[in-house]
């Protein structure tokens, strides 16, 4: 069994039908429920669910503070090395980029980790282009070994690997992974990545499960928003992330909500996901899974993000940068793709404390 | 009247227990402490940050408080044992709430990975206090593993369902000899007041607390609670009838 068979189960889905055959009436029986299924999860990303966006978010309140409280959870990502060998028609750090290209030396990452850790995180995210030559499982390893004297924990967002290579990872200290599939739907997958091993689409999509079984703590999916028809492109990352917490009860599982942002190349959105899209995707998320985390990034502004707080995000970056040494060093590579809230962690703090919740740093300690 | 309440031959002020996750703002918490009258404090080791006065959590609980670090996060008991290990080796105390939970789906307690840590660490001197699942044979084999008190769920955790395990629950107060401490589910005082009223030995409350519109004022409505509910108890509450108390009894004949 593998994701790809419930994927399989819905790719030829007629979405149109069942959209068209929602009513208010059936979106106001699911919200009020205490557990809904796919198909109802699917109803909540329906265009007739959007004319009830106000009672989700009250739900979703509800849930989120039942289950998480008054807190938000921090992190910031490290980007250690930009080298791809991927030509993804929407990445910044596509192969065929005229880019600076950059790796860390352990050095660079230990002055960019003492940097971060000094903003009080405690939680980091460390990420790479997709490149095992310049980005080998030795060398995250070896940057891990460092990471771990300022930071409680670790997660990773890097290419696939397999199962032995994320126990490896997981034996040196690593506790999360995050696994874009990027877009769920196979045929356009298959378009917008044209060249390199990330053409490999059940080898990604399988990745998270294999980090599970891996015993990794935490797994977190998503879809880029933008790259497909939203309501699907969510739809399938809620299955995604159902599927993983039913088959791997003791694993975290988590979904984040990365929706395309501007970078140096010409492909724009193919879809438009503007915020009333944005929010209604993570109330209906919230309403399927009430125990799962949901992150936001600073992809995202600054006024959008505050206004999330409450609604059902759990766990929010500050303080980013997506420029390999980003943090400290003075010859910056380009960003993968540009950063929208520029708050120092420092701001983010207190803007949260002003919304009435607790910005965490630390959550997890490696044992 | 006598009421002594002792775990771990330490003798407890006060039978409502408070949790320290969820609130808004570590500053509220002293504030809750003295408002509610709580004594022992229960802290997931997972959140305490040793390296940092402002996030470490230890220093917003009073002094003369009873530390339980648990082991929130632990999906087995070798992760528990780590955990508890750890709290102890940090400063924190040998009490330790055992908290194992391998369903993220439902946050419900694994019975038979907490016994196996539970015989662990008390072999090792701790005070072991295991959040369960009230099931009675897993609460016997926890006395018999060396548990201080059993603390099984009154709803599942966060849920603020009340008392939903009510005849479980009170199956562990009749049979079991160890203190019984509701802990998980409860979302109003009144609940409480009814788990104290059956006799659990004291309650533990954290969410019905920490995300209340004023946490301060809800901990005080919880000690209140608490304190009713164990007078009720003592004083030997009435017994409830289905029938009115007929004025010309059908047996009345019989002399």
């Amino acid at each position: 069994m593998s994701f790809y068979d419930k994927y399989k189960d819905y790719k030829n889905f007629n979405f149109g039908d069942y959209f068209a055959s929602v009513s208010d009436e059936y979106i106001l029986r699911i919200i009020d429920k205490d557990r809904i299924s796919e198909l109802e999860f699917l109803a909540l990303l329906s265009d007739k669910a959007s004319k009830h966006l106000e009672a989700m978010a009250q739900k979703s309140k509800r849930l989120t503070l039942q289950h998480f409280g008054k807190v938000i959870f921090l992190y910031t990502p490290i980007y250690v090395a930009n080298y791809c060998v991927n030509q993804c028609v929407y990445c910044g750090f596509n192969i065929s980029k005229d880019i600076v290209r950059k790796k860390l030396t352990l050095e660079e990452v230990e002055k960019e980790a003492r940097t971060i850790s000094g903003t009080g995180l405690r939680h980091i995210l460390l990420l790479t282009g997709e490149s095992r030559v310049h980005s080998s499982v030795e060398y995250i390893k070896e940057c891990i070994m460092i990471l771990k004297q300022y930071f409680r924990s670790i997660s990773i967002e890097v290419y696939p690997l397999e199962t032995n290579e994320y126990e490896e990872l997981v034996k040196a200290g690593v506790d999360g992974l995050t696994m874009y599939q990027e877009v769920y739907n196979e045929e356009v997958y298959g378009e917008l990545h044209l060249k390199g091993p990330k053409r490999n689409y059940r080898f990604r999509l399988d990745a998270p499960e294999r980090a599970c079984v891996a015993r990794m703590r935490s797994v977190n999916v998503g879809a880029l928003l933008g790259l497909d028809d939203w309501r699907k492109e969510a739809f399938y990352t809620g299955l995604h992330a159902d599927y993983l917490q039913n088959n791997y009860a003791d694993t975290e599982i988590s979904v984040s909500l990365p929706r395309m942002r501007p970078h140096g190349g010409e492909f724009q959105p193919k879809v438009k996901v503007d915020d009333r899209s944005l929010v209604q995707i993570m109330l209906a998320f919230r309403l399927f899974m009430p125990r799962a985390g949901i992150t936001v990034s600073t992809r995202e502004c600054a006024h959008f993000r505050d206004n999330l707080i409450g609604l059902g995000v759990t766990k929010m970056s500050a303080g980013s940068s997506t420029e390999v040494g980003g943090h400290v060093l003075s010859s910056k590579s380009e960003g993968q793709f540009d950063i929208s809230d520029k708050r120092s962690v420092e701001e983010m703090k207190n803007l949260i404390y002003s919304k009435g919740y607790q910005p965490v740093f630390k959550d997890w300690q490696a044992i | 009247m006598n009421d002594n309440f002792i775990i771990g031959g330490k003798e407890v002020s006060s039978r409502l227990f408070i949790g320290t996750g969820k609130f808004q703002d570590n500053r509220i918490i002293p504030e809750v402490v003295k408002s509610s009258g709580a004594q022992v404090v229960t802290i997931a080791l997972r959140r305490i940050d040793f390296d940092s006065e402002e996030e470490n959590m230890l220093s917003y609980i009073p002094e003369d408080c009873i530390i339980m670090p648990n082991t929130s996060g632990a999906r087995n008991a070798d992760e528990a044992v780590r955990i508890a290990r750890l709290a102890r080796a940090t400063g924190c105390g040998n009490w330790i709430k055992i908290e194992v939970v391998s369903d993220n789906k439902y946050l419900l307690p694994d019975n038979f990975e907490t016994i196996k840590a539970t015989e662990i660490l008390s072999n090792e001197g701790f005070v072991v206090l295991p959040y369960m699942s009230p099931d009675l044979m897993a609460a016997k084999m926890l006395k018999k593993a060396g548990a201080a008190a059993v603390m099984p769920l009154g709803a599942p955790i966060g849920t603020n369902k009340g008392l939903k395990t009510k005849e479980l629950v009170k199956i562990l107060i009749d049979e079991i000899d160890l203190p019984i401490i509701v802990d998980a589910g409860l979302g109003k005082p009144s609940e409480a007041a009814e788990a104290m009223e059956m006799g659990a030995s004291a309650v533990l409350v954290n969410t019905a607390i920490a995300t209340a519109g004023d946490p301060v004022r809800m901990g005080e409505a919880f000690g209140y609670a608490v304190l009713a509910g164990r007078k009720a108890f003592l004083s030997g509450t009435g017994v409830v009838k289905d029938f009115a108390e007929a004025s010309s009894p059908l047996t009345g004949f019989l002399a």
